[in-house]
């Protein structure tokens, strides 16, 4: 899960991170007031920073100096609602404005190919970090960190030195030992900050930062749940995490139903190259309805599926490994009966492995007019294909 | 041959009075493997029976090492206690564990990797169905009964698509078929596999199956052009997977234009490995290739 800039902020500011004081706001009417609070100690100077989780906010126009109250609310007025990369902003960060002598770059991140923990530093912040690596990659120190000892005040220094850093290296280290505890204590994947700035007072702020949690260690931070931005998730995808079903909701006709997350992507790449001879139509979506394909599990499956209004037919793939393919066919039975006619859209099945005689006589006898048997994977992605074509 | 695995591997189960432990050595015990005892703390000197036979119940690893000469642990403990299990079993020695718990936080992970490094132990997984020797052994969750022996290997980050695979290429068989799991820090990689069929005389011709999220694939890609001579045929799931969005395995995401399904197809044919567009279209090549026609 990646927080927004705020949330990003308010962890590094629990974490001991020095930060700038900032509000957030929804409602540009609330603006003025913000700024008031937040600008008293910067001469009434404020930024108005669009909240999207994408970067290249400045060049769209979604970050603004205010000077006042008033211009605070003009630029809330001006950002809030706006589209950044096709994310539209429904809040806006109003944060004490800084005077900035020097921008700077830290990262720590997973590194999966080297299955450790990867610093990166640079005296040269600000910019995409991607625009850097690519032109001045000598500008920007990569310092492998151990997942078991973290970043330390010796790691810390070894990371400053690295980045060629000649003055505040003590500060700078400080901060970045903090961050360490940020990555560690909140189970984080990323945290970014561009910039990590001195200001011309000297002090070394963490001015914009980005953090990605790992879903996985949501079972140790019960508080994480609230940083979830509802409005951005899509109500089937709500609905599905509800009933605790794995489901991603694609832009397509065929909604698709398999088990284990691998032959689940292989179904949705079938049905994609089914669908070029059939009008093109594209998968709906990913559901992993798992090992245990019971008739509940199933029937909750197909009730998000089919609530898909674009959906017009429906694919379901399942290879019988633990569970046996009759356990699969009684649960769509079980499923249709308890959908009754709320079941409307065809339905194939194609069903292998464990048991598969015994799983397709069971869909044999049901003799259902939405079910159509099919054998094979790729036979059947086409007949889906088909029946949504239609 | 096979790999990391065969008849002799004595395997206990950390985790085996729990409902998946059991079940699953239940079913590893059909599989023919020879499970030798369990570990759980709290039920220490107790036994368990599975299968009609009556297993030990050991404190800790190191007692059920010590009194079994167990050389392979498959863990079925739940992801917040899967690190401490790794660490055990990784202190006493352990020469294979193989970790089938899914949703283990990744710090954790990289922690018990990093704890690895100079350690005797080979981790599998987490988040995998471990790796099956057919007619021989079984440690993990692998269905035994979808192919028996033969000249395949198989290494996959997916379990359902090494069972699919497996099934499609049930008339030929394989030496050992391996789930390396799709988490973004895993203990053993494909190219680790890779290296491993290189060596079996048994294996003939390898199967190998990735998805989107890093780079695995690309890097193994790499090593087969430098040091594999046998066959490789791959498949690669995800190709409409769509960006920033986690694809089931915790590991499976496309990050801006890093992890495509399409890069990875791209890395493995440049490496001159045949890749399926499809599960079985990919078994239609290694068929191919095992009958002489396509290699």
């Amino acid at each position: 899960m990646d927080l927004f800039e705020y949330q990003a902020r308010d962890m590094f500011e629990a974490h001991g991170v020095p930060v700038l004081s900032a509000e957030v706001i929804t409602d540009a009417g609330d603006a003025a007031a913000a700024a008031e609070r937040i600008g008293a100690n910067s001469g009434g100077v404020v930024v108005v920073k669009a909240q999207v989780k994408t970067g290249g906010r400045g060049k769209a126009g979604g970050v603004k100096l205010a000077k006042s109250p008033e211009e605070a609310t003009a630029a809330a007025e001006q950002i809030l609602g706006m589209d950044i990369k096709g994310h539209t902003v429904n809040a806006v960060m109003i944060a004490q404005g800084a005077s900035i002598a020097e921008e700077y770059y830290f990262s720590l991140l997973l590194d999966r190919a080297n299955r450790t923990l990867l610093a990166m530093c640079s005296k040269e912040g600000g910019m995409e970090i991607e625009q850097l690596a690519v032109e001045r990659p000598e500008a920007l120190a990569k310092v492998p960190v151990s997942a078991l000892t973290g970043i330390d005040a010796a790691k810390a220094a070894e990371i400053v030195e690295a980045a060629g850093f000649t003055e505040d290296q003590d500060a700078i280290a400080e901060v970045l030992v903090k961050l360490w505890d940020v990555y560690r204590e909140e189970d984080a994947t990323l945290v970014e900050v561009n910039p990590l700035v001195k200001t011309t007072d000297g002090q070394i702020i963490a001015l914009d930062g980005k953090v990605s949690l790992d879903e996985n260690a949501e079972f140790r931070h019960p508080a994480h749940a609230e940083l979830e931005d509802k409005a951005a998730t899509d109500p089937l995808e709500a609905k599905a995490k509800e009933l605790g079903l794995n489901y991603v909701k694609l832009d397509g006709q065929v909604g698709i139903i398999g088990n284990g997350a691998g032959l689940v992507m292989s179904t949705l790449d079938v049905v994609a190259y089914a669908g070029e001879k059939h009008g093109g139509v594209k998968p709906a979506n990913f559901l992993d309805i798992g090992g245990g394909a019971n008739a509940k599990v199933m029937a909750n499956g197909l009730d998000v599926i089919l609530n898909d209004e674009q959906v017009k037919a429906v694919f379901v793939n399942v290879f019988g490994g633990i569970t046996a393919c009759d356990e699969v066919a009684n649960g769509i039975r079980g499923a249709l009966e308890i959908l009754g006619d709320s079941a409307t859209k065809p339905l194939v099945v194609r069903l292998d492995g464990n048991n598969v005689e015994k799983g397709r006589a069971i869909l044999d006898e049901l003799n259902h007019p939405l079910v159509t048997q099919v054998d094979t994977m790729d036979g059947a992605a086409d007949k889906a294909a088909e029946l949504a074509n239609a | 041959m096979t790999i990391y695995l065969n008849k002799d591997s004595k395997i206990i189960v950390q985790g085996i009075t729990g409902g998946m432990g059991s079940k699953h050595t239940e079913l590893m015990l059909l599989a023919g493997s020879n499970i030798v005892g369990g570990v759980n703390a709290r039920k220490a000197g107790t036994t368990v029976t599975l299968n009609d036979q009556e297993l030990h119940v050991y404190g800790t690893v190191k007692e059920a090492m010590d009194a079994t000469g167990a050389d392979v642990s498959v863990l079925f403990v739940p992801p917040a206690f899967a690190k401490d299990a790794c660490v055990e079993a990784i202190d006493a020695g352990m020469p294979l564990i193989v970790v089938i718990t899914e949703g283990v936080p990744v710090k954790d992970t990289a922690e018990v990797f990093a704890y690895l490094e100079g350690k005797q132990t080979r981790m599998i997984g987490p988040n995998c169905p471990g790796v099956i020797s057919p007619g021989e052994s079984l440690a993990g969750i692998t269905p035994h009964t979808i192919a028996g022996k033969g000249p395949i290997g198989l290494v996959s980050k997916s379990g359902t698509l090494t069972y699919q695979m497996m099934y499609e290429l049930r008339d030929f068989g394989f030496t050992t078929a391996i789930g390396i799991g799709g988490d973004p820090v895993i203990g053993t990689t494909h190219i680790d596999a890779l290296e491993a069929f290189e060596n079996d005389p048994d294996t003939r011709a390898i199967v190998m199956i990735g998805e989107i999220g890093g780079d695995a694939e690309e890097r193994a890609a790499e090593y087969i052009q430098a040091h594999v001579t046998k066959p490789v045929v791959g498949y690669v799931a995800g190709f409409t997977a769509p960006e920033g969005k986690t694809m089931g395995h915790a590991g499976a995401i496309v990050s801006g234009s890093s992890g495509t399904a399409a890069a990875k197809k791209e890395a493995l044919e440049a490496a001159g490995v045949k890749v399926g567009k499809t599960p079985s279209e990919t078994a239609e090549l290694m068929r191919q290739i095992l009958q002489g026609h396509g290699a």
